[in-house]
Protein backbone atom coordinates (compact mmCIF):
# COMPACT_ATOMS: atom_id res chain seq x y z
CA UNK A 1 0.00 0.00 0.00
CA UNK A 2 1.25 3.43 -0.75
CA UNK A 3 -0.40 5.95 1.58
CA UNK A 4 0.28 9.69 0.57
CA UNK A 5 0.15 12.88 2.93
CA UNK A 6 -2.92 14.58 1.71
CA UNK A 7 -3.19 18.09 2.62
CA UNK A 8 -5.57 20.76 2.28
CA UNK A 9 -4.51 24.08 1.87
CA UNK A 10 -7.09 27.17 2.68
CA UNK A 11 -7.28 30.47 2.86
CA UNK A 12 -10.30 31.55 5.62
CA UNK A 13 -11.64 35.18 5.72
CA UNK A 14 -11.56 37.89 3.64
CA UNK A 15 -7.55 38.76 2.37
CA UNK A 16 -7.28 38.40 -1.20
CA UNK A 17 -3.71 37.24 -1.28
CA UNK A 18 -2.36 33.86 -1.52
CA UNK A 19 0.86 34.14 -2.95
CA UNK A 20 2.23 32.72 0.21
CA UNK A 21 -0.60 29.77 0.48
CA UNK A 22 0.46 28.79 -3.35
CA UNK A 23 4.03 28.30 -2.02
CA UNK A 24 3.61 26.45 0.71
CA UNK A 25 1.15 24.25 -1.53
CA UNK A 26 4.68 23.59 -3.78
CA UNK A 27 6.96 23.28 -1.26
CA UNK A 28 4.59 20.73 0.16
CA UNK A 29 3.76 18.88 -3.18
CA UNK A 30 7.85 18.61 -3.85
CA UNK A 31 7.99 17.11 -0.56
CA UNK A 32 5.52 14.25 -2.17
CA UNK A 33 2.11 15.40 -0.72
CA UNK A 34 -1.23 15.41 -2.10
CA UNK A 35 -2.19 18.95 -2.13
CA UNK A 36 -5.91 20.08 -2.04
CA UNK A 37 -5.76 23.81 -2.57
CA UNK A 38 -9.61 25.74 -2.38
CA UNK A 39 -8.31 29.11 -2.70
CA UNK A 40 -9.30 32.54 -1.20
CA UNK A 41 -12.21 33.49 1.22
CA UNK A 42 -12.94 30.34 2.21
CA UNK A 43 -15.56 30.17 5.09
CA UNK A 44 -14.58 27.69 8.12
CA UNK A 45 -17.65 25.58 7.05
CA UNK A 46 -16.35 24.97 3.61
CA UNK A 47 -12.73 24.08 4.63
CA UNK A 48 -14.06 21.79 6.78
CA UNK A 49 -16.38 20.08 4.35
CA UNK A 50 -13.70 20.03 1.88
CA UNK A 51 -11.90 18.47 4.38
CA UNK A 52 -13.80 15.54 4.85
CA UNK A 53 -14.37 15.13 1.34
CA UNK A 54 -10.68 15.41 0.48
CA UNK A 55 -10.12 12.69 3.21
CA UNK A 56 -7.21 14.74 3.80
CA UNK A 57 -4.08 14.47 7.24
CA UNK A 58 -3.55 17.69 7.16
CA UNK A 59 -5.72 21.23 6.92
CA UNK A 60 -3.27 24.19 6.62
CA UNK A 61 -4.63 27.93 6.61
CA UNK A 62 -3.18 31.05 6.02
CA UNK A 63 -4.58 34.25 7.17
CA UNK A 64 -3.25 38.12 7.16
CA UNK A 65 -6.50 39.87 7.81
CA UNK A 66 -6.15 39.68 11.38
CA UNK A 67 -9.48 37.04 12.02
CA UNK A 68 -6.92 33.97 13.13
CA UNK A 69 -8.42 34.24 16.71
CA UNK A 70 -11.62 33.57 15.53
CA UNK A 71 -11.47 31.67 11.93
CA UNK A 72 -8.86 29.05 12.86
CA UNK A 73 -10.85 28.02 16.03
CA UNK A 74 -14.44 27.83 14.36
CA UNK A 75 -12.46 24.88 12.08
CA UNK A 76 -11.13 23.33 15.13
CA UNK A 77 -14.60 23.57 16.39
CA UNK A 78 -16.34 22.05 13.10
CA UNK A 79 -13.82 19.65 13.14
CA UNK A 80 -14.98 18.13 16.32
CA UNK A 81 -18.46 18.58 15.83
CA UNK A 82 -18.42 16.77 13.12
CA UNK A 83 -16.52 14.14 14.41
CA UNK A 84 -13.07 14.25 13.17
CA UNK A 85 -10.19 13.64 15.57
CA UNK A 86 -7.44 12.71 13.25
CA UNK A 87 -6.77 15.75 11.05
CA UNK A 88 -3.47 18.06 12.11
CA UNK A 89 -4.63 21.96 11.57
CA UNK A 90 -1.73 23.81 11.24
CA UNK A 91 -1.83 27.71 10.49
CA UNK A 92 0.09 30.26 8.97
CA UNK A 93 0.30 33.74 7.48
CA UNK A 94 0.94 37.35 9.47
CA UNK A 95 -0.42 36.38 13.69
CA UNK A 96 1.19 38.11 16.66
CA UNK A 97 3.27 35.44 18.95
CA UNK A 98 0.88 36.47 21.61
CA UNK A 99 -1.59 34.46 19.87
CA UNK A 100 -0.15 31.47 19.60
CA UNK A 101 -0.59 29.84 23.05
CA UNK A 102 -4.71 30.69 23.08
CA UNK A 103 -4.55 28.93 19.39
CA UNK A 104 -3.00 26.60 20.48
CA UNK A 105 -5.22 26.07 22.88
CA UNK A 106 -8.11 25.35 20.51
CA UNK A 107 -6.23 23.31 18.80
CA UNK A 108 -3.91 24.43 16.32
CA UNK A 109 -0.96 22.36 16.66
CA UNK A 110 1.48 25.13 15.44
CA UNK A 111 1.65 28.79 13.89
CA UNK A 112 4.31 29.32 11.12
CA UNK A 113 4.79 32.94 10.94
CA UNK A 114 6.43 35.05 8.17
CA UNK A 115 9.35 33.70 7.00
CA UNK A 116 9.32 30.28 8.40
CA UNK A 117 11.52 28.08 6.13
CA UNK A 118 9.40 25.58 4.27
CA UNK A 119 11.40 22.97 5.59
CA UNK A 120 10.73 23.59 9.46
CA UNK A 121 6.92 23.61 8.27
CA UNK A 122 7.23 20.07 6.86
CA UNK A 123 9.18 18.26 9.10
CA UNK A 124 6.61 19.68 11.79
CA UNK A 125 3.62 18.09 9.70
CA UNK A 126 5.89 14.68 9.04
CA UNK A 127 6.12 14.20 12.90
CA UNK A 128 2.69 15.38 14.45
CA UNK A 129 0.32 13.38 11.68
CA UNK A 130 -2.45 12.11 14.01
CA UNK A 131 -3.14 8.84 11.08
CA UNK A 132 -0.13 7.12 10.56
CA UNK B 1 -4.39 -21.17 15.88
CA UNK B 2 -4.42 -22.66 19.24
CA UNK B 3 -4.52 -26.94 19.55
CA UNK B 4 -8.01 -26.68 21.50
CA UNK B 5 -9.50 -24.64 18.65
CA UNK B 6 -7.76 -26.60 16.00
CA UNK B 7 -10.53 -29.41 16.88
CA UNK B 8 -13.59 -27.60 16.44
CA UNK B 9 -15.17 -26.71 12.97
CA UNK B 10 -13.48 -23.94 11.29
CA UNK B 11 -14.45 -20.31 12.60
CA UNK B 12 -16.33 -18.51 9.90
CA UNK B 13 -14.63 -15.80 8.69
CA UNK B 14 -14.86 -13.11 11.04
CA UNK B 15 -16.17 -9.65 8.85
CA UNK B 16 -12.79 -7.95 8.83
CA UNK B 17 -12.77 -4.48 10.89
CA UNK B 18 -15.48 -2.00 10.15
CA UNK B 19 -16.06 -3.74 6.09
CA UNK B 20 -19.91 -4.05 6.59
CA UNK B 21 -20.22 -0.92 8.69
CA UNK B 22 -17.86 1.02 5.79
CA UNK B 23 -20.44 -0.18 3.42
CA UNK B 24 -23.72 0.41 5.47
CA UNK B 25 -22.29 4.01 6.14
CA UNK B 26 -21.81 4.31 2.30
CA UNK B 27 -25.10 3.68 1.08
CA UNK B 28 -26.56 6.04 4.17
CA UNK B 29 -24.61 8.31 2.45
CA UNK B 30 -22.05 9.53 4.95
CA UNK B 31 -19.55 11.57 3.56
CA UNK B 32 -16.50 10.65 6.16
CA UNK B 33 -17.70 6.98 5.45
CA UNK B 34 -17.36 7.60 1.45
CA UNK B 35 -14.33 9.65 1.32
CA UNK B 36 -12.45 7.07 3.52
CA UNK B 37 -13.30 4.22 1.58
CA UNK B 38 -12.18 6.31 -1.86
CA UNK B 39 -9.06 6.57 0.08
CA UNK B 40 -8.46 3.10 0.58
CA UNK B 41 -9.30 2.72 -2.71
CA UNK B 42 -6.24 4.62 -3.91
CA UNK B 43 -4.22 2.98 -1.27
CA UNK B 44 -4.95 -0.10 -2.52
CA UNK B 45 -6.65 -1.32 1.30
CA UNK B 46 -7.99 -4.51 0.83
CA UNK B 47 -10.28 -3.62 3.58
CA UNK B 48 -11.93 -1.00 0.94
CA UNK B 49 -11.74 -3.55 -1.90
CA UNK B 50 -14.25 -5.67 0.59
CA UNK B 51 -16.69 -2.70 1.56
CA UNK B 52 -16.90 -2.21 -2.84
CA UNK B 53 -17.85 -5.87 -2.92
CA UNK B 54 -20.50 -5.25 -0.51
CA UNK B 55 -21.99 -2.50 -2.56
CA UNK B 56 -22.48 -4.31 -5.57
CA UNK B 57 -26.03 -3.80 -6.09
CA UNK B 58 -26.14 -0.17 -6.57
CA UNK B 59 -24.04 -0.61 -10.30
CA UNK B 60 -26.02 0.97 -12.76
CA UNK B 61 -27.71 3.73 -11.39
CA UNK B 62 -25.53 6.41 -11.89
CA UNK B 63 -24.50 8.23 -15.23
CA UNK B 64 -20.59 7.95 -15.37
CA UNK B 65 -19.65 11.07 -17.67
CA UNK B 66 -15.88 11.75 -18.39
CA UNK B 67 -14.83 15.21 -18.73
CA UNK B 68 -11.56 16.05 -20.67
CA UNK B 69 -9.60 18.19 -22.43
CA UNK B 70 -6.49 20.38 -22.86
CA UNK B 71 -4.81 22.35 -19.65
CA UNK B 72 -7.07 25.21 -18.94
CA UNK B 73 -9.72 24.90 -21.29
CA UNK B 74 -12.31 25.24 -18.74
CA UNK B 75 -12.94 22.11 -17.51
CA UNK B 76 -13.76 23.19 -13.37
CA UNK B 77 -15.65 25.59 -14.47
CA UNK B 78 -17.61 23.77 -16.93
CA UNK B 79 -18.29 20.98 -14.10
CA UNK B 80 -19.06 23.39 -11.59
CA UNK B 81 -21.65 24.96 -14.15
CA UNK B 82 -22.85 21.52 -14.20
CA UNK B 83 -23.46 20.96 -10.92
CA UNK B 84 -25.50 24.17 -10.76
CA UNK B 85 -27.79 23.04 -13.55
CA UNK B 86 -27.96 19.09 -11.92
CA UNK B 87 -28.67 20.15 -8.52
CA UNK B 88 -31.34 22.72 -10.08
CA UNK B 89 -33.36 19.20 -11.69
CA UNK B 90 -32.90 17.74 -8.34
CA UNK B 91 -29.93 15.39 -9.00
CA UNK B 92 -27.27 14.33 -6.53
CA UNK B 93 -23.85 15.30 -8.42
CA UNK B 94 -20.50 13.26 -7.41
CA UNK B 95 -17.54 14.79 -8.96
CA UNK B 96 -13.75 13.10 -9.31
CA UNK B 97 -11.13 15.33 -10.35
CA UNK B 98 -8.22 13.56 -11.32
CA UNK B 99 -4.88 16.22 -11.61
CA UNK B 100 -1.23 14.73 -12.71
CA UNK B 101 1.12 13.69 -10.14
CA UNK B 102 4.55 15.05 -10.27
CA UNK B 103 7.16 12.26 -11.34
CA UNK B 104 10.22 13.84 -9.72
CA UNK B 105 8.31 14.24 -6.24
CA UNK B 106 5.49 11.80 -6.35
CA UNK B 107 2.95 14.54 -5.05
CA UNK B 108 0.74 16.75 -6.45
CA UNK B 109 -1.51 20.02 -6.67
CA UNK B 110 -4.74 19.29 -6.86
CA UNK B 111 -6.70 22.52 -7.94
CA UNK B 112 -9.65 21.30 -9.71
CA UNK B 113 -12.02 22.14 -6.89
CA UNK B 114 -11.22 25.47 -6.26
CA UNK B 115 -13.68 26.30 -9.14
CA UNK B 116 -16.69 24.44 -7.62
CA UNK B 117 -15.75 24.96 -3.77
CA UNK B 118 -19.07 26.88 -3.87
CA UNK B 119 -20.97 23.96 -4.00
CA UNK B 120 -18.71 22.50 -0.58
CA UNK B 121 -21.83 22.90 1.74
CA UNK B 122 -24.45 21.47 -0.69
CA UNK B 123 -25.40 17.98 1.06
CA UNK B 124 -26.06 16.70 -2.71
CA UNK B 125 -22.79 17.40 -3.93
CA UNK B 126 -19.14 15.67 -3.29
CA UNK B 127 -16.11 16.27 -4.54
CA UNK B 128 -13.11 14.45 -4.85
CA UNK B 129 -9.66 15.34 -5.97
CA UNK B 130 -7.26 12.44 -7.14
CA UNK B 131 -3.78 12.27 -8.14
CA UNK B 132 -2.77 10.15 -11.08
CA UNK B 133 -0.11 8.68 -8.65
CA UNK B 134 1.21 7.58 -12.22
CA UNK B 135 1.80 3.97 -11.66
CA UNK B 136 0.37 2.62 -14.60
CA UNK B 137 -1.59 5.19 -16.86
CA UNK B 138 -3.04 8.59 -16.49
CA UNK B 139 -5.69 8.08 -13.74
CA UNK B 140 -5.43 7.14 -10.54
CA UNK B 141 -6.03 3.59 -9.81
CA UNK B 142 -9.28 3.90 -7.77
CA UNK B 143 -10.79 6.19 -10.33
CA UNK B 144 -13.32 3.61 -11.36
CA UNK B 145 -13.65 2.33 -8.08
CA UNK B 146 -14.29 5.65 -6.50
CA UNK B 147 -17.08 6.40 -9.25
CA UNK B 148 -18.77 2.90 -7.88
CA UNK B 149 -18.46 4.03 -4.31
CA UNK B 150 -19.88 7.63 -5.35
CA UNK B 151 -22.63 5.50 -7.21
CA UNK B 152 -23.20 3.49 -4.39
CA UNK B 153 -23.60 6.17 -1.94
CA UNK B 154 -26.17 7.69 -4.41
CA UNK B 155 -25.08 10.04 -6.11
CA UNK B 156 -27.19 9.98 -9.74
CA UNK B 157 -24.23 11.44 -11.80
CA UNK B 158 -20.85 10.89 -11.27
CA UNK B 159 -18.40 13.58 -13.48
CA UNK B 160 -15.10 12.25 -14.04
CA UNK B 161 -12.62 15.65 -15.07
CA UNK B 162 -9.18 14.35 -16.45
CA UNK B 163 -6.37 16.54 -18.18
CA UNK B 164 -6.62 15.47 -21.83
CA UNK B 165 -3.10 14.55 -22.43
CA UNK B 166 -1.32 11.35 -22.52
CA UNK B 167 -2.97 8.72 -21.41
CA UNK B 168 -5.60 9.50 -19.18
CA UNK B 169 -8.17 10.81 -21.94
CA UNK B 170 -8.05 7.12 -23.71
CA UNK B 171 -8.57 5.79 -20.33
CA UNK B 172 -11.51 7.76 -19.38
CA UNK B 173 -13.83 6.65 -22.61
CA UNK B 174 -12.85 3.01 -21.28
CA UNK B 175 -15.00 3.84 -17.76
CA UNK B 176 -17.32 6.43 -18.68
CA UNK B 177 -21.19 6.09 -20.09
CA UNK B 178 -20.71 9.65 -22.12
CA UNK B 179 -17.60 11.97 -23.08
CA UNK B 180 -17.83 15.37 -23.25
CA UNK B 181 -14.39 16.34 -24.90
CA UNK B 182 -13.52 20.03 -24.47
CA UNK B 183 -11.88 22.21 -27.00
CA UNK B 184 -11.41 26.30 -26.75
CA UNK B 185 -10.34 28.59 -29.28
CA UNK B 186 -6.89 29.88 -29.66
CA UNK B 187 -4.54 26.78 -29.29
CA UNK B 188 -2.50 28.66 -32.17
CA UNK B 189 -3.43 25.30 -34.61
CA UNK B 190 -5.73 24.75 -36.93
CA UNK B 191 -6.11 21.60 -36.84
CA UNK B 192 -5.49 20.77 -33.15
CA UNK B 193 -8.18 18.89 -33.03
CA UNK B 194 -7.18 16.38 -34.51
CA UNK B 195 -3.64 16.31 -33.26
CA UNK B 196 -4.95 15.89 -30.17
CA UNK B 197 -5.76 12.68 -31.11
CA UNK B 198 -8.58 12.26 -28.76
CA UNK B 199 -11.34 13.15 -31.58
CA UNK B 200 -12.59 9.40 -31.57
CA UNK B 201 -13.74 9.80 -27.79
CA UNK B 202 -16.41 12.90 -28.19
CA UNK B 203 -19.56 11.45 -27.51
CA UNK B 204 -20.15 15.22 -27.31
CA UNK B 205 -18.29 18.24 -28.21
CA UNK B 206 -17.69 21.21 -26.90
CA UNK B 207 -15.96 24.63 -27.28
CA UNK B 208 -15.30 26.40 -24.54
CA UNK B 209 -14.71 30.12 -24.07
CA UNK B 210 -16.46 30.82 -27.14
CA UNK B 211 -16.68 34.60 -25.77
CA UNK B 212 -13.64 34.54 -27.24
CA UNK B 213 -12.69 35.05 -31.36
CA UNK B 214 -12.18 32.04 -33.15
CA UNK B 215 -14.71 29.65 -31.33
CA UNK B 216 -16.98 29.33 -34.89
CA UNK B 217 -13.92 28.10 -36.56
CA UNK B 218 -13.30 25.67 -34.10
CA UNK B 219 -16.89 24.14 -34.61
CA UNK B 220 -16.09 24.15 -38.32
CA UNK B 221 -13.33 21.80 -37.77
CA UNK B 222 -14.77 19.70 -35.75
CA UNK B 223 -17.57 19.05 -37.72
CA UNK B 224 -15.33 18.64 -40.90
CA UNK B 225 -13.75 15.95 -39.06
CA UNK B 226 -16.82 14.45 -38.12
CA UNK B 227 -18.47 14.61 -41.25
CA UNK B 228 -15.50 12.87 -42.80
CA UNK B 229 -15.83 10.55 -40.18
CA UNK B 230 -19.53 10.16 -41.12
CA UNK B 231 -18.74 10.03 -44.91
CA UNK B 232 -16.27 7.25 -44.08
CA UNK B 233 -18.99 5.62 -42.22
CA UNK B 234 -22.05 6.02 -44.59
CA UNK B 235 -19.50 4.75 -47.12
CA UNK B 236 -18.59 1.33 -45.03
CA UNK B 237 -22.28 0.90 -44.17
CA UNK B 238 -22.71 1.01 -47.45
CA UNK B 239 -20.29 -1.73 -48.41
CA UNK B 240 -21.69 -3.51 -45.95
CA UNK B 241 -24.84 -4.18 -47.91
CA UNK B 242 -22.73 -6.59 -49.95
CA UNK B 243 -20.96 -7.66 -47.12
CA UNK B 244 -19.40 -7.29 -43.89
CA UNK B 245 -17.48 -4.39 -43.31
CA UNK B 246 -13.96 -5.47 -42.27
CA UNK B 247 -13.93 -4.27 -38.71
CA UNK B 248 -17.15 -2.49 -37.77
CA UNK B 249 -19.16 -3.35 -35.52
CA UNK B 250 -23.10 -3.80 -35.41
CA UNK B 251 -24.70 -1.06 -34.82
CA UNK B 252 -21.73 1.60 -35.78
CA UNK B 253 -19.22 1.77 -38.42
CA UNK B 254 -15.82 3.54 -38.97
CA UNK B 255 -13.91 2.68 -35.54
CA UNK B 256 -10.93 4.33 -34.64
CA UNK B 257 -9.27 2.29 -36.93
CA UNK B 258 -10.31 4.53 -39.98
CA UNK B 259 -7.57 6.98 -39.06
CA UNK B 260 -8.30 8.03 -35.73
CA UNK B 261 -12.18 9.33 -36.38
CA UNK B 262 -14.81 8.88 -34.27
CA UNK B 263 -17.27 5.53 -33.92
CA UNK B 264 -20.25 7.13 -34.91
CA UNK B 265 -23.51 5.74 -33.79
CA UNK B 266 -26.06 5.23 -36.85
CA UNK B 267 -29.55 5.88 -36.77
CA UNK B 268 -32.23 3.88 -37.81
CA UNK B 269 -32.20 3.78 -41.44
CA UNK B 270 -28.47 3.47 -41.03
CA UNK B 271 -27.29 6.77 -41.65
CA UNK B 272 -24.70 7.38 -38.76
CA UNK B 273 -25.32 10.22 -36.29
CA UNK B 274 -23.37 13.53 -35.59
CA UNK B 275 -22.34 13.83 -32.00
CA UNK B 276 -23.36 17.34 -30.83
CA UNK B 277 -20.77 20.50 -31.20
CA UNK B 278 -22.06 22.65 -28.05
CA UNK B 279 -20.67 26.44 -27.74
CA UNK B 280 -20.06 27.57 -24.05
CA UNK B 281 -19.06 29.81 -22.03
CA UNK B 282 -18.35 28.34 -18.88
CA UNK B 283 -17.35 31.62 -17.52
CA UNK B 284 -21.21 32.88 -17.03
CA UNK B 285 -22.87 29.64 -17.68
CA UNK B 286 -23.96 30.29 -21.43
CA UNK B 287 -24.50 26.80 -23.31
CA UNK B 288 -24.40 24.63 -19.66
CA UNK B 289 -27.77 23.89 -19.66
CA UNK B 290 -27.66 22.74 -23.36
CA UNK B 291 -24.55 20.91 -22.44
CA UNK B 292 -26.22 18.93 -19.43
CA UNK B 293 -29.10 18.11 -22.16
CA UNK B 294 -27.08 16.85 -24.61
CA UNK B 295 -25.39 14.22 -22.24
CA UNK B 296 -28.77 13.32 -21.48
CA UNK B 297 -29.76 12.23 -24.77
CA UNK B 298 -26.82 10.79 -25.55
CA UNK B 299 -27.11 8.44 -22.56
CA UNK B 300 -30.97 7.76 -23.83
CA UNK B 301 -29.83 6.89 -27.52
CA UNK B 302 -27.17 4.64 -26.37
CA UNK B 303 -29.16 2.90 -23.69
CA UNK B 304 -31.88 2.22 -26.44
CA UNK B 305 -29.44 1.15 -28.80
CA UNK B 306 -27.42 -1.38 -26.64
CA UNK B 307 -24.01 0.88 -27.06
CA UNK B 308 -24.19 1.76 -23.67
CA UNK B 309 -24.49 -1.59 -22.22
CA UNK B 310 -21.32 -2.75 -24.66
CA UNK B 311 -19.78 -0.05 -22.90
CA UNK B 312 -19.95 -0.82 -19.96
CA UNK B 313 -19.04 -4.62 -21.13
CA UNK B 314 -16.22 -3.13 -22.15
CA UNK B 315 -15.40 -0.68 -18.69
CA UNK B 316 -15.70 -3.79 -16.82
CA UNK B 317 -13.19 -5.75 -19.10
CA UNK B 318 -10.95 -2.49 -18.65
CA UNK B 319 -11.26 -2.20 -14.61
CA UNK B 320 -10.51 -6.12 -14.32
CA UNK B 321 -7.18 -5.53 -16.13
CA UNK B 322 -6.23 -2.80 -14.99
CA UNK B 323 -7.25 -4.21 -11.30
CA UNK B 324 -4.65 -7.61 -12.61
CA UNK B 325 -1.69 -4.93 -13.56
CA UNK B 326 -1.77 -3.14 -10.34
CA UNK B 327 -2.41 -6.34 -8.30
CA UNK B 328 1.33 -7.54 -10.35
CA UNK B 329 2.51 -4.16 -9.30
CA UNK B 330 1.76 -4.35 -5.71
CA UNK B 331 3.44 -7.85 -5.63
CA UNK B 332 6.47 -7.32 -7.66
CA UNK B 333 6.77 -3.85 -5.05
CA UNK B 334 6.17 -5.72 -2.69
CA UNK B 335 9.60 -6.77 -0.38
CA UNK B 336 9.58 -10.27 -1.41
CA UNK B 337 8.69 -9.51 -4.75
CA UNK B 338 12.15 -6.66 -5.14
CA UNK B 339 13.84 -9.35 -3.74
CA UNK B 340 12.93 -12.08 -6.80
CA UNK B 341 12.97 -9.30 -9.20
CA UNK B 342 16.46 -7.82 -8.01
CA UNK B 343 18.33 -11.32 -8.57
CA UNK B 344 16.92 -11.46 -11.66
CA UNK B 345 17.32 -8.64 -13.07
CA UNK B 346 20.93 -8.50 -12.53
CA UNK B 347 21.02 -11.70 -14.22
CA UNK B 348 19.72 -10.19 -17.14
CA UNK B 349 21.57 -7.18 -16.80
CA UNK B 350 24.92 -9.03 -16.46
CA UNK B 351 24.26 -10.96 -19.12
CA UNK B 352 23.57 -14.68 -17.63
CA UNK B 353 20.23 -14.90 -18.15
CA UNK B 354 17.84 -13.29 -21.50
CA UNK B 355 15.02 -11.18 -20.60
CA UNK B 356 12.26 -13.76 -21.86
CA UNK B 357 13.12 -16.42 -19.95
CA UNK B 358 13.79 -13.73 -16.69
CA UNK B 359 10.12 -12.46 -17.22
CA UNK B 360 8.85 -16.05 -17.46
CA UNK B 361 10.26 -16.69 -14.28
CA UNK B 362 8.88 -13.69 -12.51
CA UNK B 363 5.97 -14.13 -13.58
CA UNK B 364 5.98 -17.79 -12.68
CA UNK B 365 7.34 -17.05 -9.54
CA UNK B 366 4.09 -14.18 -9.01
CA UNK B 367 0.91 -16.57 -9.74
CA UNK B 368 2.22 -19.34 -7.93
CA UNK B 369 2.45 -16.66 -5.21
CA UNK B 370 5.86 -17.04 -3.91
CA UNK B 371 6.38 -13.48 -3.74
CA UNK B 372 2.73 -12.62 -2.54
N1 LIG C 1 -12.93 33.69 -21.30
C1 LIG C 1 -13.30 32.56 -20.73
N2 LIG C 1 -12.54 32.03 -19.77
C2 LIG C 1 -12.93 30.86 -19.22
C3 LIG C 1 -14.11 30.21 -19.62
N3 LIG C 1 -14.23 29.07 -18.90
C4 LIG C 1 -13.16 29.03 -18.07
N4 LIG C 1 -12.39 30.11 -18.25
C5 LIG C 1 -11.14 30.44 -17.53
O1 LIG C 1 -10.13 29.54 -17.94
C6 LIG C 1 -9.25 29.30 -16.86
C7 LIG C 1 -9.10 27.79 -16.64
O2 LIG C 1 -10.34 27.28 -16.21
P1 LIG C 1 -10.45 25.86 -15.52
O3 LIG C 1 -11.90 25.58 -15.35
O4 LIG C 1 -9.60 25.80 -14.32
O5 LIG C 1 -9.84 24.95 -16.65
P2 LIG C 1 -9.47 23.40 -16.59
O6 LIG C 1 -9.63 22.86 -17.94
O7 LIG C 1 -10.22 22.74 -15.51
O8 LIG C 1 -7.93 23.49 -16.18
P3 LIG C 1 -6.99 22.27 -15.73
O9 LIG C 1 -7.77 21.40 -14.81
O10 LIG C 1 -5.86 22.97 -15.04
O11 LIG C 1 -6.57 21.56 -16.98
C8 LIG C 1 -9.82 30.02 -15.65
O12 LIG C 1 -9.14 31.22 -15.49
C9 LIG C 1 -11.25 30.23 -16.03
O13 LIG C 1 -11.81 31.36 -15.38
C10 LIG C 1 -14.90 30.79 -20.64
O14 LIG C 1 -15.92 30.27 -21.08
N5 LIG C 1 -14.45 31.97 -21.17
MG1 LIG D 1 -9.51 21.62 -13.91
Amino acid sequence: MDRKIRILVAKPGLDGHDRGAKVMARAFRDDGMEVVYTGLRQTPEQIVQAAIQEDVDVVAMSILSGAHNHLFPRVTELLAAKGVDDVLVVGGGVIPEDDYEFLKSKGVAAIFGPGTPTKTTIDFIRANLKRK
Amino acid sequence: MSAKQAGAAPPRPEPRGEQPELARRVVSGEARAVARLISGLEDGDPAAAAALAALRGSRGRAHVVGVTGPPGSGKSTLCDKMIAELRGRGLRVGILAVDPSSPFSGGAILGDRLRMQRHALDEGVFIRSLASRGRLGGLSRATAAAARALEAAGYDWVIVETVGVGQSEVEIVKMADTVVLVSVPGLGDDIQVIKAGVMEIGDVFVVNKADREGADRVVREIRGMLEMAAGLAWARAEAAHHGPAPGSAAGSVAGPGAGGLPELPLDAEGHPVLPPILKTVAETGEGCAGLVDAVIEHRRRASESGALASRRLEAARAEMRSLIAYRLLDLLEGERGRGVEDSLARAVASGDQDPYSAAEELLAALSKGAIA
